[in-house]
């Protein structure tokens, strides 16, 4: 048996004239986060619904823990969770009615998902909301069920579409603290995100998709070494002093800078970038405006990757 | 969960031959049909306001048609004509509510979920109908009562009555089936409401559920006397009434069969494919 929990080979979808997926290869190695990184509308909830047996590809091959997809849906289903891009969970019922209706829809006897339906409300912080109907829930809650939902069962291999989107900052750490310690005992999870920092955070490896292919597949540290971690933005007083110093930072320091109006962006592997940049910039008196040193994001990598932004309607 | 549990493919194999038993698609039915049962307690409205536009009908026809109606009717009182009609009406019209109820779930994304899960395929909408089966079940015996509040009188035995209940039942599991199509083909519910309404309308109206069809025209007369609504309301008149009813009622179930047996396999097909 290979090491592989998802393997995918040439993966295409067309939803008529339109190819959502193009001949995408995938390979997670079981007990790992891997990731799949693009903006809206690139293909990743279409990866996710294929390999969650909800849809069926136009062409390749989609294997889970050596199970393909389509021609054994049945025995995938029972070593899968699924956390999709909406909170898929009954607004009419109570938190806890939801995780036992799982429970009982996986076959779980009784005895064992009564007691795991209340762990996870504990774990994700809805104890004390678990007996009210999810109607009452803030998007945030409803989220942090929807999660817990998926991981009624115990599925050895996880698929989480978005899982943060919509949630505050104190319940996205507390849900990649649960997603670390599933991948402790050896879960699989594969996750989608448009956050390059949580891809960075999570993942072992992470794909950026665009339209319907993968454009880089990497380790996200090499990925940032070969992208650049830090972004550079430099603003001048006017355009023609931009122009100048772009001028100069290229000729000098082969970097060529991104020039928007009298904004400079350049993306920098270390501290040293940023201070060769001022140093020259000091020498030749073209004193910027202000300075901003910022992480990469998905938009960055894009260009890094593609030469053009990312969607526009991703949110950032 | 340990790292051993993982490779035991086995066990989820067994588990995947132990629910094509014959129990485990019944027992997700079930499942399913609890957790729409709760909604529909949960949301007392919802319940409410579908029971209360049966009521208008009884007492619309009863009181503001039913005079002009028994006048140029019939051997019986226009409430005994009319209360067989109201209930076959009332089974229609709440069969709407798998339409409404099926397009919900597919727009919040819990019929995604339900597809990904490892449960018997028919138990989404096995669970639905039920559930709606169940409402229909109170929503007849509070027409029930109603009737007999604005007059209605049993011509018959209480066996025969209850015969006539089970038949009204029947015919709404039956049309459930056929409003689960209507709610996986459009999925979302204000369009399954919009759809949903022209389906029923001439079913209920161009039928003998109110009236008796020898007033309409020639060319509605043939449908009128050939459709499901007419011949269950008069399997079911015959009932209440207490005139010899059983080939009519064999024709009324002639037609839940033939409905079942037609929009249930459409169904399971369309929410194989629906996302």
């Amino acid at each position: 048996m290979s090491s592989s929990a998802i393997s995918v080979q040439g993966l295409t979808k067309r939803f008529g004239s339109l190819t959502a997926l193009d001949g995408v290869d995938l390979d997670v190695p079981a007990g790992t986060v891997f990731g799949l990184l693009g903006p809206n509308g690139a293909g990743k909830t279409t990866a996710i619904r294929i390999l969650t047996t909800i849809l069926r590809p136009t062409s390749g091959r989609a294997e889970v823990l050596g199970h393909d997809v389509v021609r054994e849906p049945a025995v995938v289903r029972g070593l899968i969770g699924l956390a999709g891009q909406y909170a898929a969970v009954d607004p009419n019922l109570t938190g806890r009615e939801n995780l036992r209706l799982i429970g009982r829809l996986t076959r779980l006897p009784r005895r064992r998902f009564r007691p795991r339906a209340d762990e996870l409300l504990e774990r994700f912080g809805l104890a004390d909301a678990g007996d009210r109907t999810v109607r009452t829930y803030s998007g945030g809650m409803r989220r942090r069920l929807d999660v817990a939902a998926a991981l009624v069962p115990q599925p050895p291999v996880l698929f989480l579409d978005e899982p943060t989107t919509g949630l505050d900052p104190a319940s996205r750490l507390a849900l990649w603290g649960m997603i670390r310690e599933l991948v402790g005992i050896g879960t699989t999870v594969l996750l989608t995100t448009q956050y390059l920092e949580e891809a960075d955070r999570l993942a072992g490896r992470v794909a950026v998709v665009s339209e319907g292919r993968v454009i880089a597949d990497d380790e996200p540290a090499l990925l940032k070494e070969r992208l650049g971690h830090t972004v550079i933005e430099l603003r001048m007083p006017d355009q023609d002093r931009a122009a100048r110093a772009a001028r100069v930072i290229a000729e000098q320091l082969s970097l060529p800078p991104e020039r928007q109006d009298s904004v400079l962006r350049l993306s920098s592997r270390d501290g040293s970038t940023l201070l060769d940049v001022l140093h020259l910039l000091d020498e030749r008196a073209l004193t910027p405006r202000a300075v901003t040193v910022r992480e990469s994001s998905l938009d960055d990598v894009f260009l890094a990757l593609t030469g053009h932004h990312a969607e526009a309607d991703g949110t950032p | 969960m340990t790292a051993g549990q993982l490779a035991d493919h086995a066990g989820v194999r067994a588990a995947v031959r132990t629910r094509e038993r014959l129990t485990a698609p019944a027992r997700d039915a079930l499942a399913v049909a609890g957790r729409n049962l709760l909604g529909l307690v949960r949301v007392p409205q919802l319940l409410v306001f579908s029971t209360i536009q049966p009521l208008v009908f009884v007492l619309m026809f009863r009181y503001v048609f039913g005079g002009v109606i028994g006048r140029s009717l019939i051997d019986v009182p226009y409430v005994d004509y009319l209360m067989p009609g109201i209930f076959v009406q009332t089974a229609v019209f709440g069969a709407m509510n798998t339409a409404i109820g099926l397009a919900t779930d597919m727009q919040t994304g819990l019929m995604e979920r339900f597809r990904s899960l490892p449960m018997s395929r028919s138990a989404v909408l096995a669970g639905r109908t039920l559930a709606d089966l169940a409402r229909s079940v109170f929503v007849v015996a509070l027409m029930t009562a109603a009737g007999f509040a604005v007059g209605f009188r049993l011509r018959s035995s209480v066996p025969a009555f209850l015969a006539a209940v089970l038949l009204v039942i029947a015919f709404a599991f039956a049309m459930s089936w056929v409003f689960a199509v209507v709610g996986l083909a459009v999925g979302d519910p204000e369009t399954a409401q919009a759809a949903a309404f022209p389906v029923l309308v001439p079913l209920v109206f161009a039928s003998g559920a109110f009236i008796p069809v020898n007033t309409m025209p020639g060319w509605l007369q043939a449908f009128a006397d050939h459709q499901p609504v007419s011949h269950t309301a008069q399997a079911v008149r015959d009932l209440v009434l207490g005139v010899p009813a059983a080939s009519d009622v064999w024709r009324a179930l002639a037609w839940d069969a033939g409905i079942v047996a037609v929009f249930a396999p459409l169904g399971v097909w369309l929410y194989r494919r629906a996302v």
